[in-house]
């Protein structure tokens, strides 16, 4: 692939990148959808970034917002319902939020791919599957139908699809779930993005098809060194594969770091109660605590610290006060007012 | 938990069980495939193509040999006029002495291109507004739907016999027109709620999340998929139009003598029905065998291409 790589402009309409600026950067991103019962609240100023090689993992439950910040940062949300009322979305230094919707459209899928939950509905059922392939090279990449055929052929295999040119003709529904999830990877590889979110890609796969595909996943980001957003709920699998993780709860980030350190050493209690909720072969544990309660309404986030109705370590002050993320080691970040207590009290444990 | 029991490679059985080399199997491959099992649909297609032929070509079905609008009323002294059935008029002579089987094979091509040219346009209207309805949504769409529910409210029939009878010269173009105008409302609401519910699908967000532009969203995604309802019912439709022409015709606000139409000889066998019931019996079963082969090729469209039936 590297050798016939398209040379992609330096710049996104008339904006030069700039080189020097990390990949993707969001900053203090706002989402919400005005329903006629109400807003909800989906995204709530949230920031991270994303560096070529590396792997960021956005954790987090059903409704924290994490699908949500991803469809923000591809411009797909509809509008209305959906708006982004502030923040800012930068790839390369290049401001995405205010591009126009032609230049937007030409980031996605050239810069930014994203691949989806359920690959059965996320290809189209009336075409095969090299004919949806080949359209991405046919549209962005002027090739013929012929031509189109042998790069969807050459995607397939990279994305190891067993007999891609016997199956080039095949209809998404002829494939297995984890088969159907590498075309759909190697669909959104097909232009050869900067960065690629997967939003759950998993979720909907068989344990043993789950790491195959995160392996792929894996693999392909080493040969490419794009920037990997691995959206999910599930621990374990970014525990192998990411480099950091953002953990999020009512569309606000909570915790983030190392995957290692948040992994081993959580600073916020949701993190600790997502660690405890899960079986660890490793620790022994008798049995598994789940988080108590509801996941938060998010027309009526509660007050102060979002996560307090559910909190182990809640005190007065979380009832109030809003905590802001603070510094637990460099880059560590926990927006929890008594991170260091629960830090204490859970290395005792 | 998730160590990857395979490193990199599909493990050889996903291999084996997700492998097909039959034939591709699409929704319409598919659908063909069970269609040409089932006896409905091949009598109702078999019905529909005969009629067509008999369209396109009357010349060849008109065994007979008359001349439909050569009608003498004597021939050789002998009155030619309301004959019944015989081995020289097959169906008789109508009441001018034309030759009825002729007339009757001749009318075809009327009923059908008016079915076929409603069909069509009303089709074309509904699937560029109702995507574009559907698709956009908001104010467009709010738009779209109060003219058709306006359209809508207006009875095909009673409609058309109000726009017709303002006009003394009325040919197929202008019956045409009239049912188009009044016949598109329902299409267009099915066209518009098959794209509503496509849209909603995960491949439109991903085709959108890999670049693709409104137009080619609707016409490589949506188009392609909210389509099998709109042929199902497109099929219906040329029944219903071939019977409204007739029925306008027969009430004298369709087409005009000389033209030869199905409605028109049901409108001028009318009186005639204890005395002469052959005039009014063949036009009435070739209409009926009509919309019936049209209707009944359109369940059985329905039913092949309805994955909830299968």
């Amino acid at each position: 692939m590297a050798t016939d790589q398209i040379f992609k402009k330096d710049s996104i309409g008339e904006r030069p990148l700039d080189p020097q600026a990390p990949l993707l950067s969001v900053e203090d991103l706002h989402v919400e959808f005005r329903m006629g019962v109400g807003t909800v609240q989906a995204v709530n100023g949230l920031s991270y970034g994303l560096d070529r090689h590396e792997t960021l993992a956005i954790l987090g439950e059903s409704g924290s917002g994490k699908s949500v910040n991803a469809q923000a940062v591809m411009g797909i949300i509809d509008t209305p319902p959906g708006y982004i009322t502030q923040g800012s979305v930068k790839f390369r230094g290049v401001e995405l939020l205010d591009l126009p919707e032609t230049q937007r459209r030409s980031v996605r899928g050239e810069r930014i791919a994203m691949i989806f939950q359920d690959a059965l509905t996320a290809l189209n059922p009336v075409f095969s599957v090299g004919w949806q392939i080949a359209e991405m090279f046919r549209i962005h990449r002027g090739l013929s139908k012929k031509e189109g055929f042998e790069k969807a052929i050459e995607l397939m295999e990279r994305a190891r699809i067993p007999l891609a040119r016997e199956r080039v003709n095949s209809y998404p529904h002829e494939f297995s779930g984890g088969m159907r999830q590498r075309v759909m990877i190697a669909m959104a590889l097909s232009l050869d993005p900067d960065i690629l979110i997967a939003d759950e890609p998993t979720t909907a796969l068989d344990v043993t098809v789950q790491a195959q595909i995160m392996e792929l996943l894996r693999e392909l980001q080493q040969e490419t060194g794009m920037g990997l957003i691995l959206i999910t709920h599930d621990l374990g699998v970014i525990a192998e594969v990411a480099d950091n993780v953002v953990v999020m709860y009512a569309g606000r980030e909570v915790e983030t770091g190392e995957i290692n350190e948040v992994y081993h050493h959580p600073a916020h209690p949701y993190t600790i109660g997502l660690m405890d909720s899960i079986p660890r072969p490793d620790l022994h544990t008798e049995r598994l605590e789940p988080i108590v309660g509801q996941p938060p309404d998010l027309m009526h986030i509660p007050s102060g610290c979002p996560f307090h109705p559910r909190c182990r370590y809640r005190k007065d002050r979380c009832v109030t006060e809003v905590p802001s993320l603070a510094s637990v080691d460099g880059d560590r970040l926990s927006a929890c007012h008594y991170w260091e207590e629960v830090m204490r009290e859970r290395a005792h444990k | 938990m998730t160590e990857p029991f395979n490193e990199g490679t599909p493990t050889p059985l996903e291999a084996v069980e997700g492998l097909k080399t039959g034939p591709e199997a699409s929704l319409w491959s598919d659908a063909w495939r069970q269609l040409r099992r089932r006896p409905m649909f091949i009598i109702s297609a078999f019905l529909v193509v005969l009629m067509m032929l008999i369209a396109l070509f009357p010349g060849l079905f008109n065994f007979s040999g008359y001349d439909p609008r050569d009608c003498p009323l004597a021939v050789d002294g002998v009155p030619n006029v309301r004959l019944g059935p015989s081995a020289e008029h097959w169906f008789g002579t109508d009441l001018l002495g034309c030759d009825y089987y002729a007339r009757v094979i001749y009318g075809a091509r009327v009923s059908i291109s008016i079915g076929i040219i409603v069909t069509v346009f009303s089709t074309l209207v509904s699937l560029v507004f109702g995507s574009i309805a559907g698709y956009y949504g908001g104010f467009i769409d709010t738009f779209i739907a109060r003219i058709t529910d306006v359209v809508f409210a207006i009875p095909v029939i009673l409609g058309g016999i109000l726009i017709l009878s303002l006009f003394r010269q009325r040919g197929i173009l202008l019956v045409s027109v009239v049912l188009i105008v009044l016949g598109w409302p329902t299409m267009l609401r099915l066209a518009r709620s098959s794209v509503l519910s496509v849209k909603e699908n995960e491949y439109v967000d991903a085709a959108r999340a890999l670049g693709a532009s409104n137009f080619r969203i609707i016409r490589r995604h949506i188009l392609p998929n909210s389509l099998a309802p709109v042929i199902v019912y497109a099929t219906i439709t040329v029944g219903v139009i071939i019977s409204a022409e007739a029925a306008l015709s027969f009430l004298g606000v369709g087409l005009q003598l000389p033209a030869i139409s199905w409605g028109l000889m049901l409108a001028a066998a009318q009186n005639r029905l204890r005395t002469d019931p052959h005039l009014l019996l063949f036009p009435g079963l070739f209409l009926s065998i009509t919309v019936f082969a049209f209707i009944l090729l359109g369940d059985a469209l329905r039913d092949a291409l309805d994955p909830r039936l299968r």
